[in-house]
This record gives structure tokens, sequence and C-alpha cells, in this order.
């Protein structure tokens, strides 16, 4: 199969594709929430006169007048059902009005009253509520540990014991969270941008008390999510209770300063690595302890020591997450969840073992390579890290690297490389598709799963033509709608793998048998008899090059290299956009990326893309990604492992160890600023080691 | 965002005579820093007079050598100009450094001097700030302050002023020239910019109803160097950490004249007036530029967490003078 390009391509940039908030249905008007200015506290009154004057505001909805809501697992989408305030931010009244401006212009009218109750937001390591939960996201043992780890720890040769820190982090997809919602004949139909129609449609359903089939959800082009769409957000719910209050279709679209508040981000993590190891660096022991924020509203334990439990071969470990419940907005999923900070804590600490025991990073990471995963001693269904590091080492040109840090200096800068590993789990979930003949020769692929920007129309499209064994261009895709055929959510890197597998199926069955017309075929008695006794995992190798100002500390990355072993690789160019996206990601959260939680406000400081910096073009100067050939016949009928996670785990680790090297400094917190780096740079100066 | 009516005047008279009887009214320009802040409830003007259509977009030599910029000439015109890249490479530079390419084609030279500070706090209705409701507090001293400033700051305020431009034409020594309801006049640049003490509000000495019609600039003399340098930890469209400006004259082996400014360091651009002096007349070495910077910045007073500025101010300056003294030219 060629390579196919993005099938929405010519729709996006011409701006004829409609997002949630390019909808406008006759009649349409606008809702504005109004966020509490409290952390904690109780909505004592809400003085409404103000914005009920103009008489283009329809309704000012709020605790006392909304429509009660059934309750549903995320106690977050009980939006104006309480007066209780969990965290600034939290919404505590809606205005609907004729026109977005009179909306906006009502919201800023509207005060509020609170009893307000002392507030607790930031992190600290000794916190006396921290605890250790059931379980940390996607079902993982908080806790894990086999071997002696405290034995081997206090025998070992070699040991290192090392604390990475990583503030709050947010998703700031280009789309804002937007959502256009009416009722009609009690019936709600939604567009919403989201990263799964057939998750808002139930919970809406639930929340509303409706049939499943009375609510139609729309998400056919959404701007990026990065998990923060994944489930449903309190906008939606918003939009739906607003439309039925007024009787007209409303559109709601969250301003970016309300965004940090209310749909989730990545908790700040404090992690501390120990290391037990021979002096040839093999590892004997693993300890990878891990300290998040949740809010009170909602436990969300992202499994940052998870990958330290698929990673590497260790006789002892111990893998524990802990987590402190405080006045804060509610974290969630944010790209690889896990993975992601979990990689830059562990990969920090193998280049600080790798510098411990003489030996050339890429070197010890293959001395450690296991046969089996870890923690659970099941085969690998395939493991080709061993690989992406030698194939990115050569690419890279590794073998030229002198491994002293701090010595490469071109006039004021200081030059290094660095390298880490990534993996990401090769999920699957059960899905349904259908697949139709139609009269002119095409076919039609019919599913709701969505595209994100991820390239998965285009992806099916390609799995699609390949099982009817047609041209590409003779397949039509319809995804993002909750009334097509139900498939999982985009998110855990498993759509290609999952819708896939399903499109896969009902493609085949209709060519096994033409004369049906219509194939509709489900994945779930496949998925449910995977073979188990298989580890299903991603891996890669990441490399950068970074140069630092030794008058500035400024940090400016020269090239990131990846490669990757995801199964097979369905269509190139989408994949490769992926991959490099996620990589730009896993830089920008290295270099830029910083939010500060206001202690007295309660509230991220940072609160528009001026002030939380994500990376520009400028920043990302030259960035490759590559992947090897990988067969592995455990997986699904595509052969695919996800990559829309992978990218982004790794990066920031390989970035840190640059600078290391670059600097002979070894900063364990992210982001590295020209304000670490600089008085990193002073106080080396000062000591006479520059 | 509050409605507003709206006006666009073709004669600058007009505009000031509009300005002058609506206290309510803001100068539209660029729209790039006052949209935004509309939309953020931070400014809600009854009446925005649009100045586009004055006539006043152009870049002019001056009888005496100088250059006059109109106070609607874009941020990327300016930057792109053959007479300000020839003579001003440090007003090319510092324009260049600010923003995007798409808001440099928006953003004016008036409108990017009048810019407002982006502290977290001044740009959050829901906060106090003295700036925006004088006597309301400033959060940002025991707050999110990692940006703001080390120079110049009160116990009422310590926004930094943002524009890079405004670095560059303070040292140069640039003139505003404006037009009131009196009639025309003319300011020093260092002049235009008020300290906050304890009226942050009062942000520069523009009387009611006064428009900035363009900028002067004295003429280059074939000896002088000049440069602009930013410190940013994004590569692009970021605020700088730390900024610096420098005019220097080197004659016979010795500074005959140096103009210094900072920006990213204080309320207004900082015009490094001890640092010049201690440099007048002495010899052109990096010890004598440490030396003099560190007099200069003796006088920070920096907070829990921008205490980095000093340095990174401190070695952004010497470092230039270095580069402008060993490469005898322009930036």
């Amino acid at each position: 199969m060629a390579d196919l390009r993005r099938l929405e391509g010519r729709e996006k940039v011409t701006g004829a594709a409609r997002y949630a908030a390019d909808v406008h249905p006759p009649d349409c008007v606008f809702a504005v929430p109004v966020p509490a200015t409290v952390a904690r506290g109780t909505v004592t009154a809400v003085h409404t006169a103000a914005a009920l004057a103009d008489p283009r505001v329809l309704a000012v909805l709020t605790h006392r007048t909304a429509r009660r809501l059934h309750p549903v697992d995320d106690p977050a989408l009980a939006v104006l059902q309480s007066p209780k305030v969990a965290h600034r931010g939290q919404y505590v009244a809606l205005v609907v009005a004729e026109t977005l401006r009179a909306a906006e212009q009502a919201a800023a009218e509207i005060r509020v009253d609170y009893r307000q109750e002392p507030h607790d937001v930031l992190l600290t390591e000794d916190h006396p509520r921290a605890y250790t939960p059931e379980e940390a996201n996607g079902g993982h043992p908080a806790q894990r540990a086999h071997g002696d780890f405290a034995a081997v720890y206090a025998a070992a040769e070699v040991r290192l014991d090392a604390v990475y820190r990583i503030g709050p982090l947010h998703n700031h997809a280009l789309e804002p969270h937007a959502a256009t919602a009416w009722w009609q004949d009690g019936r709600l139909t939604v567009h919403d941008s989201s990263q799964g129609a057939t998750l808002v449609q139930e919970t809406l359903a639930a929340l509303f008390g409706l049939e499943r089939d009375r609510v139609l959800v729309v998400s056919e082009h959404v701007g990026g999510g990065f998990g923060a769409k994944g489930t449903p957000r309190p906008h939606v719910v918003l939009a739906a209770l607003a439309a039925q209050e007024v009787g007209r279709p409303v559109q709601l679209s969250l301003p970016r300063a309300q965004l940090a508040a209310v749909v989730g981000h990545r908790a700040p993590s404090v992690q501390r690595v120990r290391l037990a190891a021979d002096r040839a660096g093999g590892l004997l022991g693993l300890a990878h302890e891990v300290l998040s924020q949740t809010s009170t509203v909602r436990e969300f334990v992202e499994q940052t020591a998870v990958p330290a439990r698929v990673m590497y071969r260790s006789p002892a470990a111990l893998t524990v997450h802990r987590v402190v419940a405080q006045d804060i907005p509610t974290p969630s999923w944010m790209r690889a969840p896990g993975e992601c900070p979990g990689m830059f804590a562990l990969e920090s600490a193998m280049d600080e073992l790798a510098q411990l025991c003489g030996l050339d990073p890429v070197e010890l990471r293959l001395r450690n390579e296991p046969d089996r995963e870890p923690d659970t001693e099941r085969r690998f269904s395939s493991r080709h890290l061993a690989e992406c590091l030698r194939e990115g080492a050569r690419r890279f040109g590794w073998a030229d690297r002198d491994p002293s840090p701090g010595v490469r200096r071109e006039g004021r800068l200081l030059v290094g490389t660095g390298v880490a590993a990534s993996t990401y789990p090769a999920l699957v979930a059960p899905s349904t598709a259908e697949v139709r003949a139609e009269s002119d020769g095409t076919y039609r692929v019919l599913i709701n799963a969505t595209d994100i920007g991820t390239g998965a129309r285009t992806a099916l499209a390609v799995v699609a033509a390949e099982a009817l064994e047609v041209p590409a261009d003779r397949v039509r895709v319809d995804i993002g709608r909750s009334d097509l055929p139900r498939a999982p959510l985009a998110g855990g890197s498993c759509g290609t793998a999952s819708w896939g597998w399903a499109v896969h199926k009902a493609a085949t069955g209709l060519r096994a048998e033409p004369g049906l017309g219509t194939v509709r075929a489900s994945t779930r008695e496949e998925v449910k008899a995977l073979d188990q006794s298989y580890a299903r995992h991603a891996f890669g190798a990441q490399f950068a090059e970074v140069q630092v100002d030794v008058d500035t500390g400024e940090v400016r990355l020269r090239r990131l290299l990846g490669v990757f072993a995801a199964g097979r690789i369905v269509n190139p160019p989408t994949a490769r956009s992926q991959l490099v996206g996620g990589m730009v990601m896993g830089a920008s959260m290295a270099l830029l990326e910083e939010s500060t939680m206001d202690p007295a406000f309660g509230d991220h400081a940072e609160r528009d893309l001026a002030a939380y910096h994500v990376a520009v073009n400028a920043d990302v100067p030259r960035v490759d990604a590559y992947w090897i050939d990988e067969d592995d016949p455990h997986l699904n009928p595509p052969g695919a492992k996800g990559i829309g996670e992978l990218g982004i785990v790794g990066t920031a680790a390989a970035v840190a160890n640059a600078v290391h090297h670059a600097t002979g400094i070894r900063v364990r917190r992210l982001p590295l600023s020209s304000r670490v780096l600089l008085q990193a740079l002073e106080s080396a100066h000062r000591q006479g080691r520059r | 965002m509050r409605e507003f009516a709206y006006l666009r005047p073709t004669v600058a008279e007009e505009a000031v005579a509009l300005l002058a009887a609506s206290p309510d009214a803001r100068c539209l320009a660029g729209g790039t820093n006052l949209v935004d802040l509309m939309k953020l409830g931070v400014e809600q003007p009854r009446l925005l007079v649009d100045l586009g259509r004055l006539p006043l977009d152009r870049v002019a030599p001056l009888p005496d050598g100088g250059l006059r910029i109109g106070a609607l000439v874009r941020n990327g015109d300016l930057a792109a100009h053959p007479a300000v890249r020839a003579a001003y490479p440090a007003v090319a530079r510092a324009v260049l450094s600010g923003a995007s390419g798409q808001l440099r084609n928006r953003a004016t030279t008036a409108g990017n001097l009048l810019q407002r500070t982006r502290c977290l706090y001044f740009q959050d209705v829901t906060k106090p700030c003295n700036k925006r409701e004088p006597g309301s507090g400033c959060p940002a001293r025991e707050g999110v302050h990692r940006d703001l400033a080390v120079l110049g700051a009160s116990d009422h305020c310590i926004a930094t002023h943002p524009s890079d431009l405004a670095v560059a034409l303070t040292a140069l020594d640039a003139t505003v020239e404006l037009l009131g309801p009196d009639g025309p006049r003319s300011l020093s640049i260092t002049d235009l910019y008020r300290l906050p003490e304890d009226r942050p509000d009062l942000e520069n000495r523009l009387l009611p109803g006064e428009l900035i019609t363009a900028v002067a600039l004295p003429p280059a003399g074939p000896e002088v160097r000049s440069d602009y340098r930013k410190a940013r930890d994004r590569a692009s469209f970021a605020f700088a950490l730390a900024s610096v400006a420098v005019c220097l004259t080197v004659r016979e082996g010795r500074i005959a004249d140096a103009k210094l400014a900072f920006g990213g360091l204080a309320p207004k651009p900082w015009r490094a007036r001890a640092a010049e002096d201690l440099l007048l007349g002495a010899l052109p070495e990096e010890a004598n530029f440490a030396a003099a910077v560190e007099a200069e910045l003796a006088a920070a007073r920096p907070l829990r967490d921008n205490g980095h500025k000093v340095p990174l101010a401190h070695n952004l300056m010497v470092r230039v003078l270095v580069e402008l003294t060993e490469r005898g030219g322009h930036g």
C-alpha cells in the first residue's frame, strides 16, 4: 500500500472542516461559564440581577436553579449541582445570552458570595495526608515488589539515589474544549470537541436520564486533545443543560484562561529512583517511588512508576505510587500518562548510573535488557529496544561521542548529546465497525472512531483498502458520530489497533462474501480471547543534541532523533507526523513548559500560550523519526502497536541527559530553563569547575 | 468583552479631540495587546478610536541626519526598513526579537512603546493588582514573580515593561513626538515612562488626549557601534528574561560614549547611567565592562524567584560590550 496522505487535509487547510464551535444551528445562543474565585468553600449567594437586566440574557444557571443531574463516575461532571467549591476555577454559574459578547459581559457582572475555607494546594514531599491508593490509572496496582530491594541496595557496589521533580503540565490543544448542543423532541444532539463520541453519548445519557439512542454526539474534527478530551468534560454538560433550559441550541467554547482548571492536567510529581548495580552496570535492584497530587473531587493517580516494571532486568524491584488529595483542579490524562513523567526519572537515573559505572549509556541499557517482562515474568510479544538503540546510535552518529561531560565548547556555547529509551503499552479494546459496498464500486467504512489530528481516518482507509484489496481512493471513511458503530475513544494509543481490527474484520468478511453488501463486525470475542501470557509494549530510543549558552543558561535543541519499534506502521506519513509531534511535545516539556500553582489563590498562574510556553517552530530545528519493521503476530490483524504517545516518552530524559553532557550539570527538575541552568552554571563557575 | 463604540478618524487632531472628550476611550493601533486586554476584561473602553487611517505610517529621514518613524509603522516594516537596518541595527534586532511574525505584521511603533505589562496578576481580573485597581494590593510580590522586576520596582508594583523596541530606543536616546489638545510637543523616551512608586497605574507622562505621532532617532554617527540582545527560554514568541541594548563609541582606544539600556528587569526600559558614567574614558576591556555593569546592578533588589535576572543581565551586557569592541562593527 502506497503512503496515503491525510484524507481530510484539504478540508482542514481550506477551513472547510467543521469543528464543534463551527456548527451554528438556527437560533443558536451562547453560554459563558463563571468560575469560582476561591480555592475552597461554599457558595452562599449568586447575584444575578445585573446580568439578567440585559434583555439579551436568557438565563443564569446556578446550583440553585440548574436541573438535577443523575450521578456518574466522574463527580467533576456534576456541574452546578452543589454549592461546594472544591477548587478555584470550578464553575459556579452559567450565563446564556443571545450573543457571545452579551454572555461574556453578563458573566463578568455576576458576583458570587462565598463562605471561604482555608485551602491546601502545594504538593510537599512530607505531606501528612499522602497515602497509597488502591490502584493507579489504567488499573495498575499502586505498589509492586519482587526480591528484597532494601537488602540488595544496602549491599550493592554501585548505588544511585536521586529525586526528580516535574511540575504540573497542561494539554493545551489548539482547539479549546467546545460544544454546541440542542434538544428536539426529547432528543439531545451535541457537537463536542472530544476524543470519543461514544463515551460522551453514554455519559450524557446517564446524566440526563435518557436512553442512549436519544443522544447523538458528533466529533467529526477535533483540534487536538492529548488526553484532556478523552473523557467528557464539564463544558459539554453545561451546554446540554443550558440548551434544555432555554429551549434553543447553545454553543459554549471555553476561553483558554479557564482550561487549566476544568479539563485536567498532568499532576506534578516527585520521583525518587534508587538503582543498585554491580561495577559492570548490571542492575541488581531498582526502586521507583512516586508522590503526586490529586483533587478532592476525584482520585486520579498517574501510573508514573509503571514503566519501571517493564524496562530493565532487575532481581529486586520496588515500584510505589503515593498521592495526596488537595484543593486543586482535578488532574487527568495527558499524553502518555505514567510512561511520560516516569521515564523522565528512570531514564535520567540510567544516565547517571552509566556515568557512575563509566559505561556508555547505550551500552548500559543493552546490558540490562530483560528476556521477560521483569514485573510479571511474561514473554514479550515483541521487544526490539536493543535494535532501536543500535539503529538510533548509528543514525545519530553516537559512536563519535566523547563521553566526558562539559568539555565541548563552540564559542560561548556548550554542546552535548544524550539518549533515553521509550516505551508504551500496546493496548487494544473491543470495537465494532461496518463496511458497505456501494453501487458505484466504492466502499464505505462506518465506525465511531475519532481523529484528533492523529491521522486515524487515513490509517483506517489503509486498513480497509488492504483487507478489501482495492485502492485506497475507493474507500470512504465515516467517523466521529455516536450513531455509527460503537468504538472506543481515541486514547491509550490503541485507536489503529482497536478500530483497525474491527474494520479489518468487517472488510475481510465483505471480501469473502461480496453478496452481503454490508458487513458489521465486532472484535469483542477476539479481544477477550487475546493470549494474556504475553506482555505487549512498543519501544523506542531517543537521541538529542543541545547547546547551552554559558552567559545566559539558554538551552536550545539542535536535533532530536527517535527510532521506534511499534509493530507494523500502517501509514508512514501520518505515523511519522505522530511520532515527530510526540517528540516535539517531549522537548517542549523538557525545556519550556512551566506551570506554577499559586499558593495564595490556588490556581495555575500561567493561563495563556504567551505565559505557558509550548515549543514553537524555532525551538525544534530538526526532528527525525524512524522505525524498525516489527512483525508481531500476537497483536491484532493490522499488526499495529500504538504510536500516539510513544514519541513523547523518553524525550525529556534524552534532552536532560544531553544538557548534562553539555554542561556537566545534572538537573533533576523540569523544565531545564535558563533560570535553573544559569544558576547552576554560575555556581559551578564559582566553584572553579568550569 | 464589553461592547464599545468605534470611530475611525482620518486626521490626528480629530483623534486627539475624540480622546480628550472621552476619558473612557482607548486608542486602537495594531490591537495586538489592547484587544487581548479587552477580552480579559482588563480594559473596558466605552470608545475605541481606531488610528489606522491616520497618515502616520512613514519612515523618513530628518534634516539633521536622523530618522523619523511614524507612530503607525508596523513592527515588521520597521525591522525591514533599509535605513533602519543600515544605521540602527539595534532597532531592527530588537523588533525582530519581539513577538511572532504574525504579531509584528500588525503591531505598530507607538503601540509597541505603550503596551502593558504581562504580569499574570495584572492580566487576571479576579485577583488584586495595584496597577489595574490602585490600592487593591500586589500579590505578585509573594506569588509568581519569576519574570518580574529587580530594578525600579516598588512595594506597590513589580511589573516589568515588556517592549523590546523601547529598550533599543532608550539606548539610542530617541525622542517621542506627541500631539495633544494643546498642540505638539516632544519628550525624550527616558522621560516618557514613569516608575511605579505608589501609583503603578500611571505608567507614562502622556497627558489626557495625547497621542504619540512619531519617534525621532538622532543621527547615527559612523563610529557608533550598536547591538541588541535578548535572553529567553523559548526561541521565539517570548518576552525577555533580560535584554540589553548598547550604543558604543570608541575613539583612540578609549570609550568616548556609551549608552546602555536593560529590558525585562524593570517597570520601564532601564537606562544604565551609573555604568555609562564609569565607562566614559575607560579602556574597552572586559574587566572594565564587568565592573561598570556590576555597579549598575548593585541597585537590584531581587525577590524570592527572580534572582537569576541579575547575573543574566550582567552576563548579557558584558558579552555584548565585549563582542562590539572585539568585532568593531554594528550588530
